[in-house]
C-alpha cells in the first residue's frame, strides 16, 4: 500500500512501536486485537481518521471466522448505546447479536462520531444502519454469483447465506468477504448542524429491512459490558498506566471564579514548599501549574503542598445574590415566539378573550454540577512529531483539535483514543484533563497521566446552567390556557478550556458573547400546548463574570420545566381542575398524550384537584405530574422525544424536609432499540431529576466556587432513593430520537407539583432543601394571615 | 521514608515498598495494578475505593497502607474467593451472589461506584443475609452512584440475598 503510507499520519512502524511501548498489560490486548479487527483494511489503524463516511468499510469490517466488527465512533458513557450500535448492525446484516464486536474509539480507527446530545442511536445508529445495508447488498450480491442464485432466492441467518428451500447451499459472509474490503462507496447519511438529518436523493440506496421484520433491534438484550464491570475486569480510564509515566497534578486555585474576569495569575511558586517530597518535577508554562512524580501519592501530596501564591480574583455576586444579579445585567432581547396578542389578553381580562384566571410567578433554578463519580483522568505521551492521548472525551475527533492547539502539531500527528471514566452527562473536566496530560508531557518528555482530584473536578466544571425566569398566564372558564408568556434570564458559555487559557494565555472567550447558545430559551419547549397567544423573551446575559458553563445532561431544561409545569400546575389549581385533566384540555399532540397516559395508568392517576386534600399532619403526602424533553432545534430539527413523569413525595411539615417515595417515568423515544437499556436509563434520569429536584446546587462566594467535595455537593443518596417505574412507549416506526435526557426534566418539575400537593404551597426555586421548604411555608402562613387580618 | 510492607491481598502475600503513610488505594492501584478499588474522592466520601480488611469495609482511599499490615484485605476481584473461604464452599464460584444479581437485574450504567456497591453489598449480606429494605438503605447510604441506579442495586442485594442465605 504504498499510496496509504503516504498519506499524514505517523508511519505505521513508528506507530506500532510507539503503541507497543506506551499501552501496557489488558491494553494492549485490547489495542492488538484493534488492529487485527483492521487488517481488512491497510489503512485502518495505521493512518489518521476520520476515514470516509461515504465508503462501507469505514464501519463495518467482515472476518474470516463470520464475525463481523463495526468502528462507529460512539463510546460507552455507561448508557448502553453500544449495545443498541451490535443490535442496529446485527439486525440489518442479519447476525446474532454476538457476531458483532465493537472497537476501541481511536482516531486511527472510527469514524467520527460524538456521544452527546443522545444520539448514538439517534444519529449514529441512523449512519450505521445505510451502512450496513449497503454492506448486505454487496454481500448478498456476492453469495448470488457464489451459488449461482438470483439474491431474491437468498435467505441469510447467522451470516450464512443459503438458497431458499435448498440449505445444502450455502455460503458465509466469512467466505466471501472475510478479512478484505467492501470497496463499495454509498451515499450516507448526513446531517446539517449536529443532528438535523438531510433527506438521502440516490434512488439506488439500498433497501432497510422492513421495521416489522426485526428480531434483535426493539428486543432486550443484556449489555455487553456488564459482566466486566460487576466483576472488575473492565477498564477504566483511571486504571490505565504506561511504562516511564508520571502521575501528574494540576495545581490550580481551589475552586474557579467569575469566567473572563478572574483568568488564574500566578504571582510566584515557593519551590521550597515541597522540599521534603523528593524527586516531584513542577511543571509551569504561562499560568499553568502542575507537579509530576513517579509516584502517584508523591504527586498527591506535592500538589497540595506546594505553595503558588495567585492574584486576588474579581468579585463575584455570590450563590444567593446570583439571581439579582441576573435580573439586574444589561441584556441583550430576543423575543423567541410571538403568537397570537399575549398583551391584549393580559391587560384586557374583562375584554372578549375572557381570562378567567390569572397567575404569576418567578422561579429559579441553581447552576448545578455533573458530579461524575471519576474525577477525570488521561495520558498524554507527547514526541516531536506525534502523540497518543488518551482519554475519556466523548467527542475524540474535537478533543483532537483542542490538542493540536496545544500542542502546535498537526491533527493528523495526534492519536487520540477512548477509555471509558465514569457517568460524565455532559462537558465534565474531560477536556481540562486531556489537555493538561498533553501540555505536562510536553513540558516533561515523558508520558504523563493526569488525574484530577475531587475538587479539581468539582472547581473547574462546567456547570449546568442557572436560571432565572418570570412567567404569565390565563386560563379561561373552561380551563383552556388563552395566554402564556416566558421571560429567560440566563448567559452563555465558555469556549476556551481552562488549561488552554493559562498555558498559552488563550483570551477567555463565549461561544455566544451575548449569552445563549445551548442555553438559549427554545420555542419548541413550550409548543407543545395548545395556546393561542404566546410570547417567549430570552433576556441573553454575556458570559463573563458568571461560572462556567456548559452542556449538563437536557441542558436547561430542568430548570426551564421546573417553571414551565409548575406554572401549568398552579392554572390547573386556579382552574378548579385535576393537572392531568388540564394537560389533556391543553394539548393535542397524540405523542405528548400518549406519554401522559402512560405514566399516569402506571401510577393508578386519580383525578382531583391539586392541594384539595390537605392534612394537619406532621408528615404530608402528595403527588404531582410534569412532562420534558430535550429539544434543541438547531441540534435536532424535528427528532423530539417525549417524555412524561409523576412523582409522590412525603414532606415533613416540621422541618421542611422532602422524600420522594415513587417517579413513574414514561418516554416515548420512537423506535427504541433495546427498551430494556431505555427503561435503565428511565430509572437513572428518575434518580438523577429527584437530586437535581432536592439537593444539588453548586455554591460560590464572592470569589471562588466552595461547593468542592461531596459534603459542599449534595447528592441524593442510596437511603433517600425512591422507587422508579419505567414505561418505555415503543413505536417501531418512527425514527429512534434518543433516551438520556428527556425524563429528566419531567421529574424535577413533577417533585415540584407534587410538593404543591402536599402542602398547598408553591415552590419555586430548587433545590427543595428543608430551608427553602420551610420558608416557603412560613411565607405562605403569614400571607394567608395578613389576607384573613385584611378581610376582618 | 519508603520501606517494605508485606501485605495478604486476596489471600495471597506480596511485599510492596512504598511509605508507610500512603493511602492503601494506591498500592493496590499502581502496584498491584488491581481494578476493583478505584480513586472516586480520596475523602472517603463516596465509596469507590472501598475493599474489605478482615471481611470489614473500609475506605482504601484514607487508610494508609501502614495501618492494614497484618489484615487480610480482599478486593472485588477475590471477592468469590473470600466468599467460598466464609461459606465453607468446596470450590470458589466465579462471582459472588451479588455479582451475578447486578447482572441479572442488569443494574449498572457507567459501573465506576460499583466496586464500592459490591463490596459494601457483600460486607452486609456477610453480616446479615436477609437484609430488610430499610436495613439495606441504612448500610449503603454511604455509597454513592451518580447514574441513579440506587433502586436496581436494592433489587440485586434482596435477589442475591435469597442465594446467600441458602448458602449460609
Amino acid at each position: 500500500m504504498p499510496e496509504k503510507e503516504k498519506r499524514p499520519g505517523l508511519p505505521r512502524r513508528n506507530f506500532l512501536k510507539a503503541t507497543g511501548s506506551l499501552v501496557a498489560g489488558f491494553s494492549a490486548a485490547d489495542t492488538l486485537s484493534a488492529q487485527t479487527a483492521g487488517t481488512d483494511n491497510g489503512a485502518r489503524g495505521t493512518v489518521s481518521g476520520p476515514p470516509d463516511e461515504a465508503e462501507v468499510d469505514s464501519y463495518i469490517a467482515i472476518h474470516p471466522d463470520n464475525t463481523v466488527t463495526i468502528f462507529s465512533g460512539y463510546v460507552e458513557l455507561g448508557q448502553g448505546g453500544p449495545t443498541a450500535l451490535r443490535q442496529i448492525a446485527a439486525e440489518e446484516l442479519d447476525l446474532d447479536f454476538d457476531q458483532v464486536a465493537t472497537v476501541r474509539n481511536d482516531t486511527f480507527m472510527c469514524t467520527n462520531g460524538a456521544t452527546y446530545a443522545s444520539m448514538t442511536v439517534a444519529v449514529g445508529g441512523t449512519k450505521l444502519r445505510a451502512a450496513a445495508a449497503e454492506a448486505r447488498r454487496v454481500l448478498l450480491t456476492m453469495a448470488s454469483e457464489r451459488l449461482k442464485t438470483p439474491v431474491e432466492a437468498l435467505i441469510v441467518a447467522r451470516g450464512i447465506v443459503s438458497v431458499k428451500g435448498g440449505a445444502q447451499q450455502s455460503v458465509t459472509y466469512g467466505d466471501l468477504l472475510g478479512g478484505k474490503a467492501f470497496n463499495q462507496k454509498f451515499e450516507p447519511v448526513s446531517y446539517r448542524a449536529v443532528g438535523v438529518e438531510v433527506p438521502r436523493t440516490n434512488p439506488n440506496n439500498a433497501p432497510q429491512k422492513a421495521r416489522a421484520e426485526y428480531k434483535i433491534a426493539g428486543s432486550r438484550v443484556a449489555r455487553f459490558d456488564i459482566p466486566d464491570k460487576v466483576s472488575g475486569k473492565y477498564t477504566y480510564m483511571q486504571h490505565v498506566r504506561v511504562p516511564g509515566m508520571l502521575h501528574g497534578r494540576i495545581v490550580w486555585p481551589r475552586g474557579q471564579g467569575a469566567y473572563g474576569m478572574s483568568l488564574p495569575k500566578v504571582i510566584g511558586i515557593d519551590e521550597e514548599s515541597i522540599r521534603d517530597i523528593p524527586g516531584v518535577r513542577i511543571v509551569r508554562r504561562g499560568n499553568f501549574v502542575g507537579v509530576a512524580a513517579e509516584r502517584q501519592w508523591d504527586a498527591v501530596r506535592a500538589a497540595k503542598s506546594l505553595k503558588v501564591t495567585w492574584e486576588t480574583f474579581a468579585p463575584l455576586p455570590g450563590s444567593d445574590g446570583l439571581h439579582d444579579h441576573f435580573r439586574a445585567a444589561k441584556t441583550k432581547d430576543l423575543v423567541v415566539a410571538n403568537a397570537g396578542d399575549f398583551d391584549a389578553v393580559w391587560l384586557d381580562r374583562e375584554g372578549p378573550r375572557q381570562a378567567a384566571h390569572i397567575a404569576s410567578g418567578t422561579y429559579i433554578g441553581p447552576y448545578q454540577s455533573h458530579g461524575t463519580m471519576a474525577p477525570n483522568c488521561a495520558i498524554a505521551d507527547v514526541k516531536e512529531d506525534g502523540a497518543l492521548v488518551m482519554c475519556s472525551d466523548q467527542a475524540i475527533y474535537q478533543a483532537r483539535t483542542g490538542l493540536a492547539q496545544i500542542l502546535g502539531l498537526p491533527a493528523a500527528k495526534i492519536r487520540v483514543q477512548y477509555y471509558p471514566g465514569s457517568n460524565t452527562f455532559g462537558s465534565s473536566c474531560y477536556g481540562e484533563a486531556t489537555q493538561a496530560a498533553a501540555i505536562m508531557s510536553k513540558e516533561l518528555g515523558k508520558p504523563v497521566r493526569v488525574q484530577f482530584s475531587r475538587e479539581d473536578e468539582f472547581g473547574w466544571d462546567n456547570y449546568g446552567p442557572a436560571h432565572l425566569a418570570d412567567l404569565r398566564g390565563a386560563v379561561d372558564a373552561d380551563g383552556k390556557i388563552v395566554a402564556f408568556e416566558y421571560q429567560a434570564w440566563g448567559h452563555g458559555s465558555p469556549a476556551t478550556t481552562t488549561a488552554s487559557q493559562l498555558a498559552l494565555g488563550a483570551a477567555a472567550a463565549s461561544s455566544d458573547p451575548d449569552g445563549g447558545g445551548l442555553f438559549q430559551l427554545r420555542l419548541s419547549q413550550n409548543d407543545m400546548y395548545d395556546i393561542p397567544n404566546r410570547r417567549l423573551i430570552d433576556h441573553r446575559i454575556p458570559g463573563k463574570g458568571y461560572m462556567r458553563i456548559g452542556a449538563l445532561r437536557a441542558p436547561l431544561d430542568p430548570p426551564y420545566f421546573f417553571a414551565q409545569e409548575s406554572m401549568m400546575d398552579e392554572l390547573a389549581w386556579m382552574a378548579r381542575l385535576d393537572p392531568y385533566e388540564f394537560h389533556k384540555r391543553n394539548i393535542s399532540h397524540p405523542r405528548w398524550l400518549g406519554v401522559l397516559k402512560a405514566a399516569t395508568d402506571a401510577a393508578k392517576w386519580t383525578p382531583r384537584v391539586s392541594a384539595s386534600n390537605l392534612s394537619g399532619a406532621k408528615i404530608v403526602v402528595g403527588r404531582g405530574i410534569g412532562i420534558g424533553t430535550h429539544h434543541l432545534p438547531v441540534n435536532q430539527g424535528d427528532r423530539i422525544t417525549f417524555a412524561a413523569a409523576v412523582a409522590e413525595v412525603e414532606v415533613n411539615k416540621d422541618n421542611g424536609a422532602v422524600s420522594a417515595k415513587h417517579i413513574w417515568g414514561a418516554i416515548d423515544c420512537g423506535l427504541a432499540v433495546n427498551p430494556a437499556i431505555v427503561e435503565s436509563q428511565i430509572v437513572g434520569m428518575s434518580i438523577h431529576g429527584t437530586s437535581l429536584a432536592l439537593k444539588e446546587e453548586v455554591r460560590f462566594d464572592h470569589a471562588h466556587v466552595t461547593s468542592l467535595d461531596w459534603n459542599t455537593y449534595q447528592t441524593l443518596r442510596f437511603g433517600e432513593h425512591p422507587a422508579v417505574t419505567p414505561i418505555v412507549v415503543q413505536r417501531i416506526d418512527e425514527r429512534s430520537s434518543g433516551a438520556g435526557e428527556e425524563v429528566l426534566p419531567a421529574v424535577v418539575a413533577a417533585i415540584g407539583n407534587a410538593v404543591f400537593d402536599a402542602t398547598g404551597v408553591r415552590m419555586h426555586q430548587f433545590p427543595m432543601t428543608p430551608a427553602r421548604v420551610l420558608a416557603a411555608m412560613e411565607a405562605a402562613r403569614s400571607l394567608s394571615g395578613s389576607r384573613r387580618a385584611g378581610e376582618i | 521514608m519508603a520501606s517494605e510492607l508485606q501485605l495478604r491481598v486476596n489471600e495471597k502475600m506480596v511485599a510492596v515498598t512504598a511509605s508507610p503513610e500512603t493511602p492503601l488505594l494506591y498500592v493496590l492501584t499502581d502496584d498491584l495494578a488491581l481494578q476493583g478499588p478505584r480513586f472516586g474522592c480520596g475523602l472517603g466520601q463516596c465509596g469507590c475505593c472501598s475493599v474489605l480488611a478482615d471481611g470489614v469495609e473500609i475506605r482504601s482511599c484514607i487508610t494508609p497502607v501502614s495501618k492494614v499490615a497484618g489484615k487480610s484485605i480482599t478486593t472485588l476481584e477475590g471477592l468469590p474467593g473470600y466468599y467460598a473461604k466464609r461459606m465453607k464452599l468446596k470450590t470458589a464460584p466465579e462471582l459472588h451472589p451479588l455479582q451475578e444479581a447486578m447482572i441479572e437485574e442488569q443494574a449498572v450504567q457507567c459501573g465506576y461506584c460499583y466496586n464500592g456497591q459490591i463490596i459494601k453489598g457483600a460486607e452486609l449480606l456477610f453480616r446479615n443475609p436477609q437484609p430488610t429494605e430499610p436495613q439495606i438503605r441504612s448500610a449503603m447510604n454511604g455509597h454513592l452512584c451518580r447514574c441513579g441506579t440506587y433502586p436496581r442495586i436494592l433489587l440485586a442485594i434482596q435477589r442475591a440475598s435469597k442465594k446467600v442465605a441458602a448458602h449460609a
